[in-house]
């Protein structure tokens, strides 16, 4: 099987506290930080996006991979904050670090699952031999609507894999998904911010799939959750992730390394994705994880992963996640609804 | 009137840092040139520039054009990169109060601009503080 050759994860220096969201629309903060175990989020600054952040987390995932750009023969971003409506963010990032002309780009969008299936689709291709390396990215710039539930959680963030046909950091013993057509969440063309189905997000959508997944592919390779020593959800909040969690028969202990949520918000695209990332940064020889996405529409996406010696190597090759996180400058309301655009401007 | 086309023939240039090496005296040059200043020579080798350096000054820009609105007041600089390249570009994620010459600087892949609502996005480098 296909094994993560080196990873990476990008977070921009920004962060915007509940309370200074909650104050500006008169909300009650203590009860957000409460129910969704969420303390602030990440900002992107104006002169970044989906591209940047991009370019950013596959340099960290490049310098720990050591490989010559050139031989990655596919590049997949799942986003669903592409900056362009119509023009693949995919053939700038593989410009950007050299994996061009030979090279084939798609950018994918499934809400906040497009990253887990960029891995997916890598995976199968190395494996299938026709390419060497693959990249595959999630990351997002994504906006709630002001004063809705999700204006707290939305950020942005970024994290990179280059998939290969060896075992490299962490080898792929098995993929499962689980789709269904489940409304949730969506955004119809030329909508700015998304809409969402109210506490329908949770119980048929979230958990349903997440733990239909996770129960799927353990049954696939005959493991059950204390067989990992660590597990990385999907993290639409602080929260959902640690019920899921408890709710499949995991320990806190499991979940803490990935549960990036608290501190950085829902990295949609980014978000399990940057989980593994950090929990790559701790994990030991042997460690068996389990990866479990989640994307509205709806659908989860599961990913059983080994780590191998090689990871004592490259962790400290390039930033780790959680330093990334802990890099940060707090603004305030007006700052962040000037950098998100939410401010009308004059032509 | 559109500069997509000038901003295309820079991508090896605005984002991979391609530059040159005099093949007789050994001079780098960003972007490249025909001939050498330091040698008159024509043959240059590529090189890719390295992405650390050091601020050899800058300034802070608070009436900026209408199009970085967003970003004013924001920093410029001039950074020497190991290697001896010098090149200008904006100093983001950085507090003017730890602006300082001679301080290290790394670069990242940044939105240089926007060509209005409806035009292309700008990719290229800036300076971000090394730490
Ligand atoms: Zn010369």
């Amino acid at each position: 099987m296909a094994g993560i050759i080196g990873y990476g994860a990008y977070v921009p220096r920004n962060r915007i506290k509940v309370e200074e969201i909650a104050k500006v629309w008169g909300a009650d903060a203590p009860s957000y930080k409460r129910g969704l175990m969420l303390q602030e989020k990440s900002v992107p600054s104006p002169d970044q996006d989906v591209i940047t952040m991009s370019v950013e987390a596959t340099k960290h995932a490049l310098a720990r991979a050591q490989i010559d750009p050139a031989r990655i023969g596919a590049v997949y971003v799942g986003s669903e904050s592409h900056p362009y409506a119509v023009k693949p963010s995919g053939t700038v990032l593989a410009e950007a670090i050299g994996a061009t002309p030979e090279v084939h780009c798609a950018d994918f969008e499934f809400a906040c699952k497009a990253g887990s299936e960029a891995m997916f689709v890598c995976m199968g291709l190395a494996d299938a031999g026709s390419i060497e390396y693959g990249l595959a990215v999630g990351a997002d710039t994504s906006q709630g609507a002001p004063s809705d539930a999700l204006e707290y959680s939305a950020a942005a963030g970024a994290a990179s894999f280059i998939i290969g046909r060896d075992p490299g950091v962490a080898k792929v013993i098995d993929t499962y998904a689980f789709m269904t057509d489940t409304p949730d969440f969506w955004r119809r063309s030329y909508m700015h911010y998304p809409r969402h189905a109210g506490r329908f997000t949770g119980e048929p959508a979230y958990f349903k799939h997440i733990t239909s997944c996770a129960n799927g592919i353990m049954e696939k390779v005959n493991m059950k959750p204390k067989d990992f020593a660590y597990v990385v959800f999907h993290q639409p909040n602080g929260k959902f992730p640690q019920r899921v969690g408890k709710m499949l028969g995991f320990t806190k202990e499991q979940i803490e390394p990935g549960w990036l949520s608290p501190t950085l918000g829902n990295t949609y695209s980014g978000s399990s994705p940057m989980g593994l990332t950090a929990t790559l940064d701790v994990a030991k020889p042997g460690d068996m994880i389990l990866m479990v996405s989640y994307g509205s529409g709806a659908g989860s996406d599961g990913f059983v992963f080994e780590v191998t010696g090689k990871i004592d190597e490259v962790r400290n090759v390039a930033p780790r996640t959680r330093e990334l996180l802990d890099k940060k400058k707090y603004i305030e309301y007006g700052t962040y609804a000037k950098y998100r655009r939410k401010i009308r401007m004059g032509e | 009137m559109s500069t997509s086309a000038k901003y295309w023939r820079g991508i090896p240039q605005r984002y991979r840092l391609e530059a040159e090496r005099c093949a007789s005296c050994g001079m780098e040059f960003f972007p490249p040139r025909l001939v050498c200043s330091g040698c008159g020579a024509r043959k240059f080798m590529p090189i890719t520039l390295g992405d650390h350096g050091k601020l050899l000054t800058y300034t802070v820009i608070r009436v900026g054009p209408s199009e970085f609105c967003e970003q004013t007041p924001y920093a410029m600089g001039i950074v020497e990169l190991e290697g001896g390249v010098r090149m200008t570009a904006q100093i983001a994620d950085v507090d003017f109060d730890d602006l300082e010459v001679g301080m290290p600087v790394r670069i990242e892949f940044r939105k240089i601009r926007e060509e209005g609502q409806a035009g292309i996005l700008c990719y290229g480098y800036k300076f971000v503080p090394a730490d």
